[in-house]
């Protein structure tokens, strides 16, 4: 049988389009994630069947680490025209006599959480070294002398008066602390709190009798 | 693939015509690294957003506590003891040591065949109705609306006069976890009405005197 020869095609195929959608797809995730900066601490939370996500704007953030320290946090606001950050700093700065210059507030305004006393904001904001900026992470002090926490949450509140109160709790941490943490946040009329979660499914189901 | 067509020249003089180069590229690397980052940032943005679970304590101010508490019947309220070492005890109705026989306290764990079977059963004329219309909703037999299942649930709820009304109490010693896989129970059974409050000292000692 005379053998049948198939034409040799190259394989090329046009990749052009495919190329054109993902570079667009590419631009529009890069642009859209939001990278955020690092955590003051780990915090491991509790698992729950809740589905809610949290709003990602106009929310302040209690985080409690498990060993029973406070860290505080708080957004921006919506856009780039809204400065929370610097304004809450600014006032925290006049209610403690510290004044800080606009480049601690720039500064200020660009990271994440934090836990320290206020004092030691300006050591703090101006540590280059990551460890040693863990070391200051002392946690916020909420004693009845100097109620620190309560300060923050009552200018946070007038800063951004829309702000919703989340309360990130690692697993470990005690009841008590984050007892304390609520009872400074009703003082400042909060009542109702985000507990920051992890989803796991849990199926409930009534026995027959 | 990237073919650039050149445009014929015709000069005068000199009849020099450029080589043709085809100007093919192969772009099968770049594509690689293309779908690996956007892979990348596209499961970065989708994990990214931690899950919340709502609660609403009870106001306190001096107003509220003049207020005339609302009458509740002794045998629908079940109160959760929370203490260290993950131990959690509950008891029906009040205790008032003025007024006894003290109620009997039972101690449970967070598993399913712990609090939650016990909640259940006590719940569950509200758990049935929820599921039923959770169940046509996702069969597709009833159509609605999110909101609106959501205000049916809450009528359901709101409805049933006999639903436990739960009221939770930690001591210093317990975990944080612990509250949060109570609250979560209360969502899991379709508890109405729950709230977190504190402590009082007659309950404290009832769990030391607890049976272990």
């Amino acid at each position: 049988m005379p053998k049948i020869k198939m034409p040799v095609k190259s394989p090329h195929i046009d990749m052009t389009p495919m190329v054109d959608l993902f570079s667009l797809l590419l631009t529009f995730f890069m642009l859209t994630t939001s990278f955020r900066p690092p955590e003051a601490a780990l915090i491991d939370t509790p698992f729950s069947v809740s589905e809610k996500q949290a709003p990602d704007r106009d929310l302040i953030t209690v985080s409690i680490s498990k060993d029973n320290k406070i860290f505080f946090m708080m957004d921006n606001g919506p856009d780039s025209t809204t400065h929370y950050r610097s304004d809450l700093l600014k006032q925290m700065g006049q209610r403690y006599n510290i004044p800080f210059s606009a480049k601690e507030l720039d500064k200020f305004s660009k990271l994440n959480s934090f836990g320290m006393p206020v004092n030691f904001m300006r050591t703090w904001l101006h540590a280059e070294d990551s460890k040693e900026k863990e070391k200051m992470q002392v946690g916020i002090p909420t004693d009845s002398t100097d109620n620190q926490l309560a300060m923050w949450v009552r200018f946070a509140r007038l800063v951004n008066p829309r702000a919703d109160v989340a309360i990130k709790g690692d697993g470990n941490a005690d009841y008590k602390t984050v007892k304390k943490v609520m009872d400074i946040m009703q003082e400042n009329k909060v009542n109702k709190f985000n507990l920051v979660t992890s989803l796991q499914k849990e199926e409930a189901k009534l026995e027959n009798k | 693939m990237g073919e650039i067509i050149e445009g014929e020249k015709h000069e005068k003089g000199a009849k020099r015509r450029p080589k043709k180069h085809s100007t093919n590229i192969d772009m099968t690397p770049m594509v690689d690294l293309m779908c690996l980052l956007i892979t990348f940032f596209m499961l970065t943005t989708a994990f990214s957003k931690p899950k919340v679970m709502e609660i609403t304590m009870p106001e306190k101010n001096a107003d509220t506590a003049n207020q005339k508490k609302p009458e509740i019947a002794a045998d629908r309220t079940v109160n959760i003891l929370i203490t260290g070492n993950d131990e959690v005890y509950y008891y029906i109705g009040l205790a008032n040591p003025n007024k006894p026989p003290m109620p009997v306290l039972y101690k449970t764990n967070y598993s399913a065949d712990g609090m939650r079977k016990f909640l259940l059963e006590k719940n569950q004329n509200v758990f049935k109705q929820v599921t039923e219309l959770k169940d046509k909703v996702l069969k597709g037999t009833l159509v609605m609306a999110d909101s609106v299942l959501n205000r049916k649930i809450k009528e359901i709820k709101k409805a049933d006069k006999k639903s436990p009304i739960v009221l939770i109490k930690a001591d210093e010693k317990a975990k944080y976890r612990n509250i949060v896989d109570i609250i979560d129970e209360m969502a899991i059974c379709n508890i109405a009405q729950y709230a977190v409050v504190d402590i009082a000292p007659i309950e404290l000692d009832m769990i030391k005197n607890a049976p272990k």
